[in-house]
């Protein structure tokens, strides 16, 4: 079983917060999240997922979760913070948003409060806070994301993923000021597909975004996930590749992933 | 015979009209004698209307038809700012409520407007309220003069206003704001018998988002934001939220994708 090799965390650290989003919906996040979060996990730290899909949530649906107390709950006062944090079987904690909570589909400022009073709450306690956002470029998405420190955008090598992703870095780079943002390419159809999507939307990012700003975005090659039938055969079971199948191509990629998000 | 009206479940009135021990059933449901006209009181509805100037509803007194000139009437004084015209804070928000369901769905960029009169209360406190009113007309009909009859102008608070410019593109956005706050910078005020002062604004803008449904109050808020910047950078002056340009154009997506494809071939 392939193990990371690292140091373990030097002395109480501020959690880092990573915002998984990606624009398009159906690319990955969820998956990458959960992956992820596992792989940080292994490598012996603690880590919380918060399913910030506040319109519809699905982690639960990933990680085969029941019963679920969630953040509606939290917001609606039936249920403390530390009740809604749940083991999920892999080692780390996830924090559900609720599905069909249509309401918070709105990113009224009550709405905003709330979940920045869970982030202040919960980022002590873990050494990771994985949000992953919900799909598009919404208000919800773009708030949840400005509560990261840092951003990952998730892609697929096809087209209308690339034109979302690149609206993405825009609007992050524009409104919200950021200049480092990671990109991890998913189902890649050969070796080095990932680097050239960074490069793709790089160049377009030098040439249309870059110029209008007064320092340049850089997009940074987190990982390439290779398209992998094992995904989609651990979702079918309800579990997570990494857990069922550490040694196939998109869990390697994803533990490598994991392991470039480490480094200093 | 006395002509019965009986208003359906789905109609404005029902709440009003409807009233009474539950029906039975619809047909059962109590109808009330619009005419004779002695049984509605309507003096200080026609007092208001009159006063604001709008004349007496057509048809006869008590008709379906008097009834809705006089309901639309009472709607627009209700809808409108007293002193200026503008529409009121009520209209506005009702407005903006629209105008953000019609971008979410038409994905339409709009942009919203926020002004505030510089140094508002120097005027009145130097000049007196009669010249502060002024102003506020003055004000009020440059921003009329400056947009088109599409673009809705309100007058939120004080010294505060407020443009919705639906269809409205970045550039053209920006070119409006600029145009309206030079129309009032050049547009001299007369306070007092041979007495003129210049004012100005400070304007505040932000499109809706283009993705998804935001809400008034995020909108607003966002246009205040900026607001506050042009206030900081001195007044007189237009700050526009940087645009969110989640619009990605033919050019960059011909340079994400050529190129891309190009890839492909090797």
């Amino acid at each position: 079983m392939p193990e990371l090799s690292l140091e373990p965390p030097r002395g109480p650290q501020p959690a880092n917060i990573l915002a998984v989003t990606s624009g398009k919906g159906g690319v990955g996040k969820t998956f990458v999240s959960a992956n992820l979060a596992a792989a940080l996990a292994r490598a012996g730290r603690k880590v919380l997922v918060l399913d910030a899909d506040l319109g519809l949530a699905n982690l639960d649906v990933v990680l085969n979760l029941f019963p679920k107390i969630t953040l509606h709950d939290v917001f609606t006062g039936k249920a403390t913070l530390m009740d809604a944090i749940l083991p999920a079987p892999s080692g780390f904690s996830v924090l559900l948003a609720g599905s069909g909570m249509v309401e918070y589909s709105r990113m009224t400022p009550e709405v905003r409060e709330q979940l920045q009073k869970v982030i202040n709450e919960v980022t002590p306690r873990f050494d990771h806070v994985l949000l992953d956002t919900g799909a598009g470029i919404s208000d919800v998405v773009l708030y949840t994301v400005s509560l990261a420190g840092e951003v990952l955008v998730v892609a697929t090598p096809e087209p209308t993923s690339l034109t979302d992703a690149y609206a993405t870095i825009k609007v992050l780079a524009t409104t919200q000021g950021r200049r480092r943002l990671g990109l991890l390419v998913n189902q890649t159809r050969k070796p080095g597909e990932g680097r050239q999507v960074r490069q793709q939307l790089q160049q377009v990012v030098d040439r249309y975004v870059n110029p209008n700003l007064d320092s340049p975005v850089r997009l940074e090659l987190v990982g390439e996930v290779p398209a992998d039938p094992a995904v989609r055969d651990a979702v079918l079971r309800r579990q997570l590749v990494l857990e069922w199948l550490p040694g196939t191509p998109a869990s390697l990629a994803i533990v490598a992933a994991a392991a470039k998000l480490l480094q200093p | 015979m006395v002509a019965l009206i009986d208003f359906a479940d789905c109609h404005p009135l029902a709440a009003v009209w409807n009233s009474g021990p539950a029906p039975r059933s619809p047909l059962d449901r109590p109808a009330i004698p619009v005419s004779p006209p002695s049984a509605l009181q309507l003096e200080k509805a026609l007092q208001l209307l009159g006063a604001a100037g709008h004349d007496a509803p057509g048809g006869a007194p008590g008709s379906p038809g008097y009834l809705q000139g006089l309901i639309d009437a009472l709607v627009e004084l209700s809808s409108r700012d007293a002193l200026t015209g503008l529409a009121n804070r009520r209209a506005f928000e009702l407005a903006l409520e629209r105008e953000i369901d019609r971008v979410a769905r038409s994905g339409e960029p709009a942009l919203l407007l926020t002004l505030d009169i510089d140094h508002f209360k120097r005027v009145n406190d130097t000049f007196g309220h009669n010249a502060g009113d002024s102003v506020i007309k003055a004000v009020a009909t440059a921003l009329l003069d400056s947009v088109r009859p599409m673009d809705l102008v309100a007058r939120v608070g004080g010294e505060e206003f407020a443009i919705i410019l639906p269809n409205c593109a970045t550039a053209f956005g920006a070119a409006v704001a600029e145009r309206v706050r030079r129309r009032v910078e050049h547009m001299p005020v007369v306070v007092g018998p041979g007495q003129e002062i210049a004012v100005s604004v400070s304007i505040g803008g932000a499109f809706a988002p283009q993705w998804v449904r935001s809400t008034p109050a995020l909108w607003v808020e966002r246009s205040d934001q900026q607001l506050y910047r042009a206030k900081r950078q001195g007044r007189n002056l237009v700050q526009l939220e940087p645009t969110a340009v989640s619009v990605v154009s033919s050019e960059e997506k011909r340079l994400l994708f050529d190129t891309f494809q190009h890839h492909d071939e090797d």
